[in-house]
């Protein structure tokens, strides 16, 4: 990848950030994103990213309303005692505590192994990273 | 009984005041310190970017843990037991969707503001007027449930029972957190939600380790002496104890349950935290911590709530100046006389100050940067200019949270923020997750999807038995209400989503692919975000 020296003028006019806040500088050597973005390499990033995080978000918004829908709905199965006056209710709002923290770290894993690199990845390959 | 509470908690004014008077020193003390002299756009608004990870997750909690969580959700529980529990439960499972879902992203794509992100890549002008307003509402509805906490606060510590004594003293509060604004800009008010959460969280530890102690580690125990003093009976320990078992309210707990996992994550002033910190790295660590943190503090929160009810009694609780949201500060002073009860207090004052001053600095970094500079200006203002308007609009505001205060005086501060939760929800979630994820999104879009979903939750809000009809009702003796529902969530969220989707297909104006990929290459990887 290449980084293209097309100047990007119209974007820059439009830019949300203004001419006040021009400590950007060097406007003109702006990567080339079109070209980034259709890169196999950025196309894999974006994949594992997706794959991950969609089906965790359904999954714990799905464990989440379960939980909700019981309050709501299922009031006999949730007053039922587990152990001393601890219930249901309040068991299966503790493992929503522990689901959380587990996808918490899950994700963080996942974010250092898998998308970190490749992020790195793409940037070196578009020229984003010279210091 | 409860006259004598009442009486004992007075008992001490001058020291509850001197705490807070100290803390109030001191804060002051540091953002005076921290603040940068000729703050640039960046300082005011970001902090320069310039706070860690870490720094920024405890600020972050500290963001969330405001007079909601701790005095509203500790109330919630003691009085109306399990039904409180599913509030601190969905506060939780929320951050989900800023870890996953926004957090980098939005770090990688924005600068100052949520408008920033909205309209990367649509028509600047109508899509940033949009966001702004949105964003207004929201922080205003948010800041109303901050205010109503102070004055409830007030009441207890202070013995001051007429409103127009606590009128006076919610205008104090007003002021000096619109002086840590103008003096402190967002480093200034990082460091406040810093310090304040760090004791908040150590308060809320201390407090629930030793009624476990006290009841011998047995959570079980604690909540058979709740029970037992309990109007409620068992039935505190079991759902429906506040919403009640009816269809609608059943419905309704569910419309609350949905506003409160998808409220949080949208934010703005939770949302612009994530400008703080350099990267998207960092963005992801400071969510991490911050999940950690609610954790612990949710956890901590149940036993004290259940601890409240338990040692102090629901009834005393409600008959305390502050009602409800007096639960945690009364057991404080159970547990550790005057002088906890004064740590206590200021910690919550602390919080609402902190949370408040985030609010108004989200509310005028949003009117300054979207409305003055994108809208009226055209992008041509100099950062000088936009930033004393930002002050200006940060007094503004601070005045509107004054009256507002005053107002809503007394209602519970958790029930609030649910209203604020559920307007966030339908005009920022749809959005952003749209404009990050999905390549067709347009102006058009953008438009109906945020004042879809702002436009039906204000709407459904106004007539609702929240404001009008019921015996909680903000406005008594009148009823106008036509919705059964006290939380709109449940039908403007989707509907947000619904009306995202319809503006994009149905619009002609094509998504401009060239902003696309720009800006979907640097949400993924930063690339451009020149950090």
């Amino acid at each position: 990848m290449t980084k293209a020296v097309r100047p990007p003028a119209p974007i820059s006019s439009e830019r949300a950030t203004g001419p006040g806040f021009a400590d950007r500088g060097t406007e003109s050597d702006e990567p080339d994103f079109a070209a980034i973005q259709q890169s196999p390499e950025f196309d894999l990033l974006r994949k594992r990213l997706r794959r991950f995080v969609f089906p965790m978000s359904a999954l714990f918004f799905c464990w989440y309303m379960t939980f909700a829908l019981f309050s709501a709905y299922g009031h006999g199965f949730m007053s039922r005692k587990v152990f001393g006056s601890v219930n249901m209710g309040t068991v299966f709002g503790l493992l929503q505590f522990v689901s959380t923290i587990t996808i918490v770290l899950l994700y963080r894993g996942f974010a250092d192994k898998k998308i970190d690199p490749q992020v790195d990845k793409v940037r070196e390959l578009a020229g984003a990273d010279k210091e | 009984m409860t006259v004598q509470i009442a009486a004992e908690t007075t008992g001490s004014p001058l020291i509850n005041v001197s705490v807070f008077v100290v803390f109030v020193l001191i804060t002051l003390f540091i953002v005076y310190k921290a603040t940068t002299r000729n703050q640039t756009a960046a300082d005011y608004y970001a902090a320069g970017s310039a706070f860690s990870g870490v720094q920024n997750g405890i600020a972050l909690s500290g963001d969330f843990l405001s007079a909601a969580s701790f005095l509203g959700i500790s109330g919630a529980i003691a009085v109306h037991g399990y039904d409180g529990f599913l509030y601190s439960v969905g506060w939780l499972v929320a951050w989900l969707v800023a870890l996953l879902l926004v957090g980098e992203r939005l770090r990688n794509t924005g600068r100052f503001t949520v408008g920033d992100v909205m309209a990367y890549r649509m028509k600047q002008r109508p899509v940033r007027a949009a966001a702004a307003n949105a964003t207004l509402v929201i922080t205003f509805f948010y800041m109303l449930a901050q205010m109503a906490g102070a004055g409830g606060l007030i009441a207890l510590l202070l013995n001051v029972h007429s409103k127009g004594g606590q009128a006076l003293v919610i205008t104090g509060v007003g002021l000096v957190m619109v002086f840590y604004v103008l003096v402190g800009g967002m480093k200034g008010t990082t460091w406040v939600q810093i310090i304040k959460a760090g004791l908040l969280l150590i308060c809320v530890t201390f407090m629930s380790v030793f009624i476990v102690g006290k009841f011998g580690f047995s959570f079980s125990a604690i909540l058979d002496q709740a029970a037992a003093g309990s109007p409620l009976g068992k039935s505190l320990l079991e759902p429906g104890g506040w919403y009640g078992d009816g269809a609608m309210d059943k419905l309704d707990f569910v419309s609350l349950s949905l506003a409160l996992v998808l409220g949080i994550s949208s934010l703005p002033h939770v949302l612009m935290r994530f400008y703080t910190v350099p990267n998207a790295k960092e963005a992801r660590r400071s969510v991490v911590w911050c999940s950690w943190s609610m954790f612990l503090f949710y956890l901590g929160i149940l036993v004290v709530g259940y601890g409240a009810a338990a040692m102090v009694g629901p009834d005393a609780i409600l008959e305390a100046p502050g009602g409800e949201n007096s639960a945690a500060p009364l057991l404080a002073f159970k547990i550790g006389g005057a002088v906890l009860l004064g740590i206590v207090a200021a910690v919550a004052f602390a919080t609402i100050l902190a949370v408040v001053a985030g609010l108004t600095l989200t509310a005028s970094a949003s009117f300054a940067h979207d409305v003055y500079a994108n809208v009226i200006r055209e992008g041509k203002a100099d950062a000088r200019s936009e930033i004393r308007v930002a002050r200006l609009t940060a007094i503004a505001v601070g005045f509107l949270a004054i009256i507002g205060g005053i107002v809503t005086n007394g209602q519970n501060v958790a029930f609030l923020v649910s209203l604020a939760l559920a307007l966030a929800a339908s005009a920022n979630l749809s959005t952003i997750l749209y404009t990050l994820y999905w390549k067709r999104f347009n102006t058009t879009g953008t438009l109906w999807s945020i004042y879809g979903g702002l436009g039906s939750g204000l709407i459904l809000i106004l007539f609702s038995p929240a404001i009008s009809g019921s015996s909680t009702a903000i406005f008594k003796g009148v009823d106008f209400h036509w919705f059964p529902l006290t939380n709109p969530g449940i039908v403007s969220i989707p509907l947000s989503f619904l009306c995202g989707f319809l503006g994009t297909v149905l619009s002609k104006d094509p998504a401009d692919p060239e902003k696309q990929a720009e800006m979907e290459v640097r949400a993924l990887t930063g690339i451009g975000s020149k950090i």
